[in-house]
């Protein structure tokens, strides 16, 4: 990895962050014609409404409000909540943990599932096992997490109670209890990415397989075995770092909708109550911390693929 | 045409998409005529009635025919999340050609703010738009609409910037003609084809977005039989009868897998290389 490539991607990164932070306040902030009146509704009193722009600052000019804005934030000063008025980055570190334990899981669950899956249906390209695979992985992919989550709950909770449907214990206090609660969440989650994923190994896989140095290494006499770990997987795995950190986006889409669906109060369902409560400082920050996590899970991705990749430049 | 209609019935892929979304376009063009009940017809005493000859899919819990709510709730569900496919598709088709058109750095500026928007997830960001306008179908198909304008932005300038490079493009130029004139009607024609499986892929996005959107509340609003909303309802009489909650998921997954198969069928059958 050159550094230039470091700096141009570094200042990449910098440059979406702004125009996200832009996007988030703009759409909250600036865009409704009267905030105040948005947040507080049309029946408002004029003491209440002239209160709730001083708080926020709404009366100074949009481009003041949104300095002050960003200045809070880059402190790690996200303002403090209209719904419980205390301060807004506490509450929300501590859900952006239990929703990080839920990502992490889901994307181990989805890794050891996936790339066997995708190995399996490549190297038995047209055979019983590659059908079952696409099958599966073509429902996957079009099943919204709120269909998986209560075809999973209605089984494995309700049917078989093998597993709790809702709650929350943290995996510090009680590890499988924890684990057995995260569960459900998980295995939602993941269904979407597994078939995702396994499909584009698959695709890569077949791909690889097909190429001249493949032949040529089976030419010489190694076994398939041998060709598959040594020559082939490396490069087929490679462009799964950036499809897994692309799929960061559905990933953090599906938390949204899984921990309101489990009752799981992490970031995404922290989210949900601030918009449905139209506390706007905990929208702000909530929207800002999960759009910036996907820019900079990316950046990382494609800092890791350009290191192990050489060939890779910025085009 | 037919040749493509015909290439597109040879993939398994295709043949079956075309089933299911023929299946589901009839359902929503006749569905109100083909319900036994009314969609909001209540029979207090027959409720959280299990599938039977009467009640084909059973009932919810006003007694209201699922069936019937599945059929007239097609129409919110499925023609949405085509308008608000089509309205993402058609802004970003704008921009994308614009942006290949103009080149050089003006292209680059467009495309690496449009990339940054692209980090903000999709549910996310229709999230925020349906926070701005308030909770509603409406709102929720602008939300999926904007949501979608950056993906398809992405998609058309990279076809576009091909189709920049041909003869036709360069006379047009060389006749002198409008800028306005080159991008809508020398360039967009010939960057329909990928657009349009690219759209078909997309509808099945925007039926999961809209359901999702529904089933967080912040979508279509009782007592309409969209889908999403319809599974939310459900979810609070799930031990009463499972019935009514698998049916109106059963029915969002068909159609994504619909349209997905479709748009994968129709990329085959546009791709002259297979």
């Amino acid at each position: 990895m050159s550094p230039s490539y470091f700096v141009k991607r570094l200042a990449l990164i910098v440059y979406t962050l702004f125009v996200v932070s832009l996007v988030v306040f703009g759409i909250t902030q600036v865009l409704p014609a009267d905030a105040a009146v948005m947040l507080l509704g049309e029946n408002a009193t004029p003491d209440a409404l002239a209160a709730i722009r001083d708080k926020l600052g709404l009366d100074q000019p949009v481009w003041v409000q949104y300095g002050h804005w960003l200045w809070g934030v880059l402190q790690g000063d996200f303002g403090v909540s209209l719904r419980t008025g205390q301060p807004v980055a506490p509450v929300l570190l501590e859900a952006l943990g239990r929703s990080l334990t839920l990502a992490v899981l889901t994307i181990a669950l989805m890794l050891v599932l996936a790339l066997p899956l995708g190995i399996v249906a490549a190297l038995r390209r047209g055979k019983l096992a590659d059908l079952l695979v696409s099958i599966v992985s073509y429902v996957g992919v079009s099943l919204p997490e709120f269909v998986t989550a209560t075809l999973i709950v209605l089984v494995l909770a309700d049917w078989l109670q093998l597993l709790p449907a809702t709650g929350f214990v943290p995996l510090t206090e009680n590890f499988w209890d924890g684990l057995a609660h995260l569960a459900l969440p998980v295995l939602t989650v993941s269904v979407i990415l597994i078939a995702h994923v396994s499909r584009m190994v698959r695709s890569e896989l077949v791909d690889v397989l097909h190429t001249d140095y493949v032949r040529a290494a089976r030419l010489k006499g190694l076994s398939r075995r041998s060709v598959l770990f040594h020559h082939a997987l490396h490069n087929a795995l490679l462009p799964t770092i950036t499809i897994v950190a692309l799929d960061v986006g559905y990933l953090l889409g599906g938390v949204i909708v899984v921990e309101e669906i489990f009752a799981l109060p992490g970031i995404g369902r922290h989210l949900i109550v601030a918009i449905q409560t139209r506390d706007l400082p905990s929208i702000q920050a909530g929207a800002l911390i999960m759009a910036a996590t996907y820019s900079v899970v990316n950046f990382m991705a494609d800092l890791a693929y350009a290191w192990i990749d050489k060939r890779i430049q910025y085009g | 045409m037919a040749e493509l209609l015909r290439r597109l019935l040879r993939t398994p892929q295709g043949l079956l998409g075309v089933l299911i979304v023929g299946l589901i376009l009839v359902i929503v063009v006749c569905g109100p005529w083909l319900a036994p009940y009314g969609p909001d017809t209540m029979a207090p005493r027959l409720r959280y009635r299990a599938p039977s000859a009467e009640f084909l899919l059973g009932t919810d819990q006003y007694g209201r025919d699922i069936l019937s709510r599945l059929l007239y709730g097609a129409r919110s569900t499925v023609i949405l999340a085509c308008l608000a496919t089509a309205f993402g598709t058609l802004a970003g088709a704008l921009i994308g050609t614009t942006s290949a058109f103009l080149g050089g750095r003006a292209d680059e500026a467009i495309m690496r703010t449009i990339d940054a928007i692209l980090s903000i997830p999709s549910l996310l960001f229709a999230l925020l738009i349906v926070n701005l306008l308030g909770k509603s179908s409406f709102s929720a198909v602008m939300a999926i609409g904007i949501a979608f304008t950056p993906g398809m932005t992405r998609v058309t300038r990279s076809v576009a910037l091909a189709v920049t490079k041909q003869d036709y493009v360069n006379a047009a130029i060389a006749r002198g003609e409008r800028g306005g004139y080159i991008v809508l009607r020398e360039m967009l024609p010939n960057v329909v084809a990928p657009i349009v499986v690219e759209m078909t892929i997309r509808v099945a996005f925007a039926v999961m977005l809209f359901a999702t959107l529904s089933f967080l509340g912040l979508g279509a609003q009782p007592p309409s039989s969209e889908w999403g909303l319809m599974v939310a309802e459900a979810r609070r009489f799930m031990h009463l009868s499972f019935w009514m909650i698998l049916w109106p998921s059963l029915a969002v997954a068909l159609v994504a897998i619909g349209f997905n198969l479709l748009g994968d069928g129709l990329r085959d059958a546009l791709n002259p290389r297979t």
